[in-house]
């Protein structure tokens, strides 16, 4: 494999851990904040802010990694990209920076305050729309080069049905990624009144989640003829991507293997965040950078999977470590340590 | 008012680094003093030190949040906001900027099982051991990201082409000529600010006189020992960057010490101005003490500014800030060093007001020595972004929007400043030392213990 693909992989594969667990993240805010204010959030508040309070500064970190990668492997994505998401990743970072230290503030600070409480489920939301117009930008068309001044053009961004049907596929996977997560992590602490309540939410969000997916083909069918050809082509992928979602929802369905059936999601969002990966092949940016003529030179290609190697060699035996103790320690997840 | 991108652009980076490098200097150098805090106190058996540990680190998650969105802030804003700089040097340093992520990675995972598992394990030397992995962490990031700026100032490891980095080798730019005494200089000035602050913490505590004075003597005692011989390191570590100053960026020098022409026998100039004609006025000259530091010998010549041509000379004003950062430095050594020849004489009272005032000032003094050396490095190596290779007017973005992201940062900068005061007095304000030590050990409150 050339490095260009390794490192396209990894970074991919990256992207797709912050898509998993930010997910949970930015739904289980959503959840808090909806609770709070239908009077549920003695049911629900505890085993969330369980959960979320010992991994919060891991999620930020897959997102940091996915782009001080990109900019490494490929360059050049730093002079379009930086140059074109200047206002919208500001944004982003505003709203990041207001997420992040809702945990500070609140849950080491004080007691909880509506006002915070609002931001933090607001900040869910609007935190995956800001970062997924990089993904729409991707598809070409929403950026003009100009005696060598890039910029965004905002018309065609704002008024494009692709961005928004992104923007929509965004949250409702959020909110089913997260719901379908909680289910299983309350299974786990054998906390019955959260589960159900969880639970509906899972299924509830599942519909709009395929409804959203369909319709953002039909809307990158007009804007990108050749990365959506190339989705038809590997039908196959969408193929299992579908069989995982029905498997997961059954489950969720007939209330039993919630741990499984979050397995068979995550596996329906890998499916089908690898094949429009391998659609988009071999462009970051259409037409502008495609991986092959804009790859760092061969020995930093080079250093950067081998730092990258060592790093999971140090990692991964300290996330599972981490997981033991938080994740699947019943009695930690039970309230009881 | 008028201003252009390139001005904007330096504003914006200035401010967002301004405001977290105070979180990232409390991020490396914290989790040193939490873990000799929790090894002391369960070698000495004494819950004194292990409730330190306890109350630093539950200040400390709040500053390491700021710390984190801060440094994501500043992550995506080389690329935002100087996007030509980061396309040509993600060429050449994308490495050690990788693996800096990864070092907080490690850092943040082991912080947060660090957190939530005080009473988890049988022996108390296994939650200890987690602190490890917290200061390699922290200390890690600081290396790898001092090597980046180290790059920018004394780039290495390729050959220019075209306007195009090729023939690139990450590890020695990595290891560029300046990067061993920076390091040196900014792991020391971390560990002795974060010192310096946290015995200011303990020094204010005793001013005021509420009670659980064993606690916070304690507390005092072990930073400011920790102060002097981190002042000492910081000191030494500064000398031989000047050392490197002199042979390698002969401008920054220069400029710092308004040698406007080469010298033999040069003389250390301290304070003083400079007048409308450019000419220093009440300064104090120390003879040949220049030549003395820069080369380890009083007649050796110093490369003056005139060697430099007139648009490539960093702003005069870094002198103010060398000269403010040096004093502040010289403070810290002194104080910490007649409170341990005062803690040694019997007849002494150690903790007298005047004594405790002093050490009250050297956190805030120390944090604002680590703001004027980063301003005296990123200042001296003006006009460059990449000394030699890329100015700033050339990196910056060209983006029109640039100002009103100035002042959107602003305003989130000022929000979490006001936020992280406010929690952090809620949080030590309703929850004293002393409180804590008599409703979790009874038996270690004052005067009982023996």
């Amino acid at each position: 494999m050339s490095y260009e693909v390794i490192g396209i992989t990894v970074l991919w594969l990256f992207l797709y851990g912050y898509l998993i667990v930010a997910s949970i993240d930015f739904g289980a805010g959503f959840f808090a904040y909806y609770a709070k204010i239908t009077k549920q959030d003695h049911i629900i508040n505890q085993i969330i802010s369980r959960y979320l309070s010992p991994v919060w500064e891991v999620t930020n970190v897959f997102l940091v990694f996915f782009f001080v990668g990109i900019v490494g492997f490929f360059p050049s994505s730093a002079y379009y990209y930086g140059s074109a998401l200047l206002v919208p990743a500001s944004f982003g970072i505003i709203l990041l920076a207001i997420r992040g230290s809702f945990y500070a503030f609140e849950n080491y600070g004080s007691k909880q305050s509506n006002v915070y409480m609002f931001l933090y489920g607001a900040t869910g939301l609007f935190i995956p729309a800001s970062l997924s117009v990089a993904l729409t930008i991707s598809e070409g068309g929403y950026i003009s080069e100009q005696n060598g001044q890039v910029s965004l053009k905002y018309f065609e961004l704002f008024t494009s049905p692709l961005a928004w049907s992104i923007v929509a596929l965004a949250i409702v996977s959020v909110l089913f990624i997260s719901a379908s997560f909680i289910t299983y992590y309350a299974s786990r602490a054998k906390d019955i009144s959260a589960l159900q309540l969880v639970r509906k939410w899972a299924l509830f969000w599942a519909t709009p989640t395929i409804i959203m997916a369909l319709t953002t083909m039909i809307a990158l069918s007009q804007k990108n003829r050749v990365n959506y050809e190339n989705m038809l082509d590997l039908w196959w992928v969408f193929g299992l991507s579908m069989g995982f979602f029905l498997i997961g929802i059954s489950l969720l369905y007939i209330g039993r293997n919630y741990g499984i059936a979050f397995i068979a999601i995550m596996l329906q969002f890998f499916f089908a965040f690898f094949g429009y990966g391998m659609a988009k092949y071999p462009y970051v940016l259409y037409p502008y950078i495609n991986i092959e003529d804009s790859v760092t030179n061969p020995s930093m290609a080079m250093a950067l999977i081998v730092a990258f190697i060592g790093g999971l060699l140090l990692l991964i035996p300290s996330l599972i470590l981490l997981m033991r103790l938080f994740l699947f320690d019943a009695d930690y997840a039970k309230g009881k340590k | 008012m008028d201003f252009d991108t390139v001005t904007i652009s330096r504003l914006i980076t200035a401010m967002t680094l301004l405001f977290h490098i105070i979180f990232a200097t409390l991020g490396v150098g914290v989790p040193l003093f939490i873990s000799i805090a929790e090894l002391v106190g369960i070698r000495k058996q004494d819950k004194h030190y292990e409730l330190l540990a306890k109350r630093w680190s539950r200040g400390f998650v709040i500053t390491v949040a700021i710390g984190v969105v801060t440094g994501t802030a500043i992550a995506l804003q080389l690329s935002l906001v100087w996007p030509n700089f980061m396309q040509l040097a993600g060429n050449v340093i994308a490495l050690p900027l990788f693996m800096e992520v990864f070092a907080f990675f490690f850092e943040a995972i082991f912080l947060g099982i660090y957190l939530y598992t005080w009473d988890r394990f049988k022996s108390k030397y296994t939650h200890w051991l987690l602190t490890l992995p917290v200061v390699i962490g922290a200390g890690m990031s600081a290396v790898f990201i001092t090597t980046v700026n180290s790059f920018m100032n004394s780039p290495n490891g390729f050959t220019m082409v075209d306007g195009e980095f090729v023939a690139v080798n990450p590890l020695e730019a990595m290891l560029n000529p300046s990067s061993p005494t920076r390091i040196f200089h900014v792991l020391g000035g971390s560990y002795l600010t974060v010192a310096a602050i946290l015995a200011t913490i303990a020094a204010i505590a005793l001013l005021r006189n509420k009670g659980a004075r064993e606690y916070h003597k304690k507390a005092l005692k072990m930073t400011v020992i920790a102060m002097f011989i981190f002042s000492v390191i910081t000191a030494l570590a500064g000398d031989v960057s000047a050392k490197y100053l002199a042979k390698h960026q002969t401008e920054k020098l220069a400029a710092a010490e308004w040698l406007f022409e080469s010298e033999e026998n040069a003389d250390l100039l301290l304070f003083g101005w400079l007048n409308k004609d450019n000419e220093i006025v009440g300064a104090i000259r120390v003879p040949g003490f220049l030549s003395f530091l820069a080369h380890g010998d009083f007649m050796s010549e110093v490369t003056g500014l005139e060697e430099t041509p007139e648009q490539e000379r960093p702003p005069l004003i870094i002198h103010y800030l060398f000269d403010s950062m040096v004093s502040i430095g010289f403070f810290l050594l002194g104080i910490s060093f007649i409170y341990i020849v005062l803690s040694r004489l019997k007849r002494w009272n150690v903790h007298s007001k005047i004594m405790l005032w002093l050490l009250a000032i050297s956190g805030p003094l120390a944090m604002l020595a680590v703001e004027l050396g980063w301003l005296f490095a990123e200042l001296g190596r003006q006009p460059w972004i990449v000394r030699g290779y890329m100015t700033v007017d050339e990196a910056a973005t060209s983006s029109p929007y640039i100002l009103h992201m100035f002042f959107l940062f602003l305003a989130l900068y000022i929000v979490l400043g006001t936020l992280f005061t406010i929690t952090l007095r809620k949080l030590f304000k309703d929850n004293p030392a002393e409180v804590e030590l008599e409703k979790h050990y009874p038996e270690w409150k004052e005067g009982i213990e023996k």
